[in-house]
């Protein structure tokens, strides 16, 4: 079974920093105040696991989690 | 001309660590080994100064803080020598503790999304080559004065619809607020004053003839109810955006520059890998963060395990969180391609900077076009490099020698 890699933003922790968008636009949407959340399901697609990793450390609030499945 | 006078002085720190004054010169000049022995002795310190003050120290005792508005009020957002009454709708939101802050926020948070600076970021660029067309040729210039300064203030002028030209008289009603205001009240109300006769005057005509900026927008804004905004929220909100706009970005981008200027290994870097500018920013944004927050303590509790009583201010130093070498290795170091930087120069918890994307792109935009067209440059020996004072940290006087022949 191969590993996958699934992206979430808590929107209660979420203030709107926007580092997951600017360092994973893939990954990630903003809404019409600047908040973010997952793009889609949140599947990270191969290539992108970096991405993943680096929007988590890089989010001030710790709102993002990047679930391995 | 702007009023450069500075406040009145203060007897001299001797004891740091229980006796802290953020208004010392030693501290305006150089406070980062000051955190570093405030931090050794304690997760939060305290000053019987202004009226008794707390000051985290540690990243986590700062995102504790942040985070919690049971304990914490942000009707006060500077520590001062004074705390005079505080008016309703002084700020919002940043002068705002929940319930009414989300709505204050959400109202400002729309025209600052990145897709919204991306909009803007053309006139952006034509501001900072309109700026160096201006001293290019000299081969000297005080990049603080004559550059960093006037980028923020004319792109929120162009976002409020007020004249650019105005700049000057913006910078001096900062001053007055940010710095002369921590110990001399009467320059505070004076600036508020003249700040909202200002805006009431464009109000009025904009009744007559509407615009698309932001001044309009907060004319035509609703509140939960569907009620016009009260005349004191839609003044109080223009003073925050131009009041936050300004030296804050100013100062990033001054302090920027002044790093570059001293690190010919770093210009070199960015000068061949455009594309690392962004990651630099947020490095840079880290090691010179220029907002220091306050927040008042209104209930008694404990943070990082040291008590807190009410009736105190707190400096809430996001500039010393990141500086925490627990959180971020090599903390005093500047690595312009750090990688994990969850960095708080914007704050942390429902006071996020609003304008944070807006400052981002400014700072970007700001040290691309300044490397595109003076690759060469170095602090001036001749000159001096002088910081603001207070809440927040910048160089204002930044004189630089242009080009290779030096």
């Amino acid at each position: 079974m191969t590993e996958r890699l699934r992206v979430h933003v808590d929107p209660d922790k979420c203030q709107g920093h926007a580092r997951c968008k600017a360092l994973a636009p893939e990954l990630f949407e903003l809404d019409e105040y600047g908040n973010a959340h997952e793009a889609g399901d949140g599947i990270v697609s191969p290539g992108l696991e970096d991405k993943a990793w680096l929007a988590k450390s890089n989010c001030p609030e710790i709102a993002i989690d990047v679930i391995e499945e | 001309m702007s009023d450069v006078s500075q406040p009145a002085a203060h007897p001299p720190v001797t004891d740091w660590v229980h006796d802290f004054d953020h208004t010392d010169p030693q501290w305006t000049e150089d406070p980062f080994p000051i955190w570093d022995e405030l931090r050794a002795a304690s997760p939060v310190v305290h000053t019987e100064r202004f009226l008794g003050c707390y000051m985290p120290t540690t990243y986590e005792a700062v995102r504790e803080i942040a985070n919690d508005t049971e304990h914490f009020s942000s009707r006060r957002i500077i520590v001062r020598d004074v705390r005079p009454e505080v008016a309703r709708n002084a700020a919002p939101p940043i002068t705002s503790d929940p319930p009414v802050h989300k709505p204050a926020k959400q109202l400002l948070l729309p025209p600052f999304t990145p897709d919204a600076m991306k909009k803007l970021e053309p006139r952006m660029r034509a501001i900072c080559n309109e700026l160096i067309d201006g001293f290019i040729a000299d081969g000297k210039v005080d990049a603080a004065a004559r550059y960093a300064k006037y980028i923020p203030v004319r792109a929120i002028a162009h976002m409020l619809g007020i004249p650019e030209s105005d700049s000057d008289l913006f910078i001096n009603w900062i001053h007055m607020i940010l710095e002369l205001g921590i110990k001399d009240e009467s320059k505070l109300l004076q600036a508020v004053q003249e700040m909202s006769a200002y805006f009431r005057t464009h109000i009025e005509e904009r009744r007559s003839k509407p615009t698309d900026d932001l001044i309009s927008y907060l004319m035509n804004a609703k509140d939960k109810e569907g009620q016009p905004l009260e005349e004191s929220h839609v003044l109080g909100s223009l003073r925050l955006l131009l009041i936050a706009g300004i030296d804050t970005t100013w100062s990033a981008i001054g302090s920027s520059l002044w790093h570059l200027a001293r690190t010919p290994a770093d210009r070199e870097r960015l000068i061949a890998e455009p594309g690392l500018i962004p990651i630099a920013v947020e490095e840079l944004l880290r090691a010179y963060s220029p907002v220091t927050m306050a927040r008042e303590v209104v209930k008694e509790t404990t943070i990082s395990g040291c008590p807190v009583k009410a009736g105190n201010m707190v400096l809430l130093s996001f500039p010393a969180a990141n500086r925490d070498p627990k959180v971020f290795p090599d903390a005093d170091k500047v690595v312009i391609d750090r990688r994990e930087n969850r960095h708080a120069a914007f704050g942390l918890g429902i006071h996020r900077c609003v304008g944070s994307n807006l400052a981002r792109m400014e700072m970007q935009v700001a040290l691309e076009e300044w490397l595109k067209r003076i690759p060469d440059f170095r602090l001036d020996p001749a000159g001096t490099v002088t910081w603001s004072q207070g809440t927040v940290r910048g160089p204002r006087q930044l004189p630089f020698l242009l080009g290779k022949a030096m």
